[in-house]
């Protein structure tokens, strides 16, 4: 009976330390209080793996997931390493969201497989802002690895998740061992009378994480600075209705 | 045109092309060559003087791989596998190469085969350029015997008896060749055909630093290999520490018991002597390496190192000076796995056209502090091409009501435009480009950005061209 206690005791003082090491993680706020209070380190957490996936009827090319992805990067200090596999990334359009391209290293290989390791080298390099991958296959042992390795050196990595082929888009429905998965799928933005568009809008859903329950939010896009915000016609609401589209196609 | 002496008489060495042309040939009398071309100009051979221009020739080509060794007196060898995806494949290579040399004022032929005797053939006697994997005994057969380099009588013996080309002599019952001309003729033609290895031996530069080990009993594991690539980067980072100097690009050469070689090399974005991060770069592409039978030496050499004074410290992270050291130990890192074309930053060009907007820059080069125009509002994600797509307006001018891309037919909520595109105007008539831009909201809220390349009334078609979501 003593060694069982001794084994409890250990085990017990192991989870403390473990609770302690995530509690004093540091995050990054997203400025939206409904979506800070909701996380349980009150913003994303920096040193962890971070998915980003794209619904919505030109969800292959994860355009707003890029926009939503290079936000949070604008945000962070520190040099940026984003790992590509296709060259369809316009960095021009990045600055809308805040991300300078003297900040941004590009590192490029034919092959998903082979981007993997790359957003692992980047993570094991302390002072770098943020590691953005895109990735379309990314399995639990990998995903793992990416976790220990951003856990390690505190750099967040964010992984785009990309798919050409229905087969594609299929695994990025199987678990990872991201701490937060984020679905970003953009939604019809304020009418303007006069025409022409004003800043777009998104739902950004919450589907997986650590912690929290799943849960969406309509905000308004990011802005120059990266920044996310409650649309206005909507804020006065505290509990957006969740809005649930038909499946495309 | 060069001339040496044979005995008393005073023959031709070597012609250039010029003389070639002219009729002149290797071994010519010289006084024959002058009487056929009066204003001849003649140097006396100094084949000291030529073999020490080809070392140095061959230590400048070692730029293209660290296995080069001269081949006197008129030939280098450059084992470049292993290398070819640096310069772009085989055929940049060999361009470049000829190019480089070239524009030194030395006229040079060059041929990659599959092994250094079908490649030192084809240089000569053939037409140059590439030998496909595996064709060397075609690319051979057809060249004349000399293409084996062979002594002068037994090429004139094979000659009086009527062995022209090297496939006549290939097809020969080999026991009695080897008894009519020698081993040397069997050896060389197997050494074209591919039957028989030949090592390259590397040179070392001088002047390059080296740290080297011989091992009495070969080894091939590769966690011993690692070790010991590890203990040289030490030695070698302690003696660039000596010389103050911090290395950019690193060989790492492998000798094999069976006398096969095999190399690594490695560059660094920034002059260093980390000795830590230099064996990690070697870590990925040791597993490459074949040990064989085992391996007897090993030697890393440092053939291109800079003035490094500053000492190198653990970096810090606060500290910005440091930071940027991590950075470029970083890009090696990377640099090492995919490449170094891979690994860059995008600068803007001054250009609206959304295509030209982008040029890669090296990843550490100082930062550019110029941006694009901040308040161009542009997508995420470029199609390249653009892709055809089918419109419906309601009027000419305005934006599209409905569209049908990739067979989806989308209806538009809101639209924004047109933004007016064209090519800069000191290109001049002849790249005139016009486009006009729309952003487009669809009904789901996806947003599309697409031009009409022409104005509706000339007849212009609609394209798409990026996604803002």
């Amino acid at each position: 009976m003593a060694i069982g206690r001794e084994v409890i005791d250990d085990l017990r003082r192991q989870i403390e330390r473990l609770g302690a090491v995530y509690g004093s993680r540091k995050s990054l706020p997203f400025g939206v209080s409904a979506l800070d209070r909701h996380l349980p380190s009150k913003g994303l957490t920096l040193g962890a793996l971070h998915e980003v996936m794209e619904e919505g009827p030109a969800s292959e090319f994860a355009g707003s997931a890029t926009f939503f992805t290079a936000g949070i990067a604008a945000r962070l200090k520190g040099p940026v390493l984003w790992c590509l596999t296709r060259r369809d990334l316009f960095a021009p359009g990045l600055i809308q969201v805040g991300l300078h391209p003297d900040r941004v290293i590009y590192a490029e290989t034919c092959r998903d497989a082979d981007v993997l390791p790359l957003i692992e080298e980047g993570l094991h390099q302390k002072g770098l802002g943020a590691v953005i991958g895109e990735v379309s296959r990314l399995g639990l042992t990998a995903s793992r690895r990416l976790q220990v390795a951003a856990e390690a050196s505190g750099v967040p990595a964010l992984v785009i998740r990309r798919w050409w082929t229905g087969a594609q888009k299929d695994l990025t429905k199987l678990p990872t061992a991201a701490s937060t998965r984020w679905r970003v799928s953009p939604v019809p933005s304020e009418a303007v009378p006069a025409g022409g568009l004003k800043r777009g809008r998104w739902e950004v859903e919450l589907v997986r994480c650590r912690g929290a329950e799943p849960r969406s939010w309509i905000l308004e896009a990011c802005d120059a600075k990266g920044r996310l915000a409650l649309p206005a016609d909507l804020a006065d609401r505290s509990n957006p209705q969740k809005i649930r589209r038909p499946a495309p196609g | 045109m060069t001339v040496t002496k044979q005995g008393s008489r005073r023959v031709i060495a070597s012609a250039c092309p010029a003389a070639q042309r002219a009729g002149l040939i290797e071994g010519m009398a010289a006084a024959k060559a002058q009487a056929m071309v009066p204003d001849l100009h003649i140097i006396d051979a100094d084949p000291e003087g030529e073999n020490a221009s080809l070392r140095q020739l061959a230590e400048w080509a070692i730029r293209f791989s660290p296995v080069v060794a001269p081949d006197p007196p008129d030939g280098i060898w450059i084992d470049i596998a292993g290398v070819e995806h640096l310069f772009g494949g085989e055929e940049a290579l060999l361009r470049k190469l000829i190019d480089h040399v070239a524009k030194n004022g030395i006229h040079a032929r060059a041929a990659i085969a599959d092994v250094p005797g079908a490649a030192w053939a084809v240089a000569r006697f053939g037409k140059g350029g590439i030998v496909p994997p595996g064709r060397s005994v075609d690319a051979v057969s057809t060249l004349p015997v000399q293409a084996l380099r062979l002594s002068y009588e037994t090429v004139s013996a094979m000659h009086r008896l009527g062995v022209e080309r090297v496939g006549q002599l290939a097809a020969m019952p080999r026991a009695p060749m080897v008894r009519r001309f020698g081993r040397e003729a069997s050896l060389r033609l197997d050494q074209a055909l591919g039957h028989a290895f030949e090592p390259i031996t590397p040179i070392i530069p001088e002047e390059a630093v080296i740290a080297s080990r011989a091992f009495a009993e070969p080894i091939g594991r590769l966690e011993d290999l690692k070790l010991v690539v590890r203990r040289l980067s030490e030695e070698l980072c302690h003696s660039l520490e000596k010389r103050g100097e911090g290395v950019r690009r690193l060989d790492l050469i492998f000798r094999r018991v069976d006398q096969k070689g095999a190399s690594l090399r490695i560059g660094t974005a920034k002059a260093s002597r980390d000795h830590a991060h230099l064996a990690k770069l070697f870590d990925e592409k040791i597993e490459t390496v074949d040990p064989g039978f085992g391996i007897e030496e090993i030697v890393l050499v440092a053939n291109r190192a800079e003035p490094l004074s500053e000492k190198q410290t653990v970096a810090k992270e606060i500290d910005n000076e440091e930071g940027a050291v991590e950075l470029s130990q970083l890009v090696d890192r990377l640099t090492a796995r995919v490449g170094a074309d891979k690994v860059y930053r995008l600068a803007p060009v001054q250009s609206l056209i959304p295509e030209r907007m982008i040029r890669r820059v090296s990843p550490l080069s100082p930062p550019s502090g110029s941006m694009w125009p901040e308040r161009l509002e542009r997508p995420t994600r470029l199609l390249d091409p653009p892709e055809t797509i089918v419109t419906t307006a309601l009027l000419p001018d305005h934006p599209p009501a409905f569209f049908i891309w990739r067979r989806v037919r989308y209806k538009v909520i809101k639209a924004d435009g047109p933004e007016r595109i064209t090519s800069e105007w000191w290109l001049g008539d002849q790249q005139k480009l016009i486009r006009d831009y729309y952003r487009l909201e669809a009904d789901k809220g996806a947003r599309f950005w697409i031009f009409r390349d022409a104005p509706m009334t000339e007849g212009g078609r609609w394209w798409m061209h990026g996604f803002f979501a």
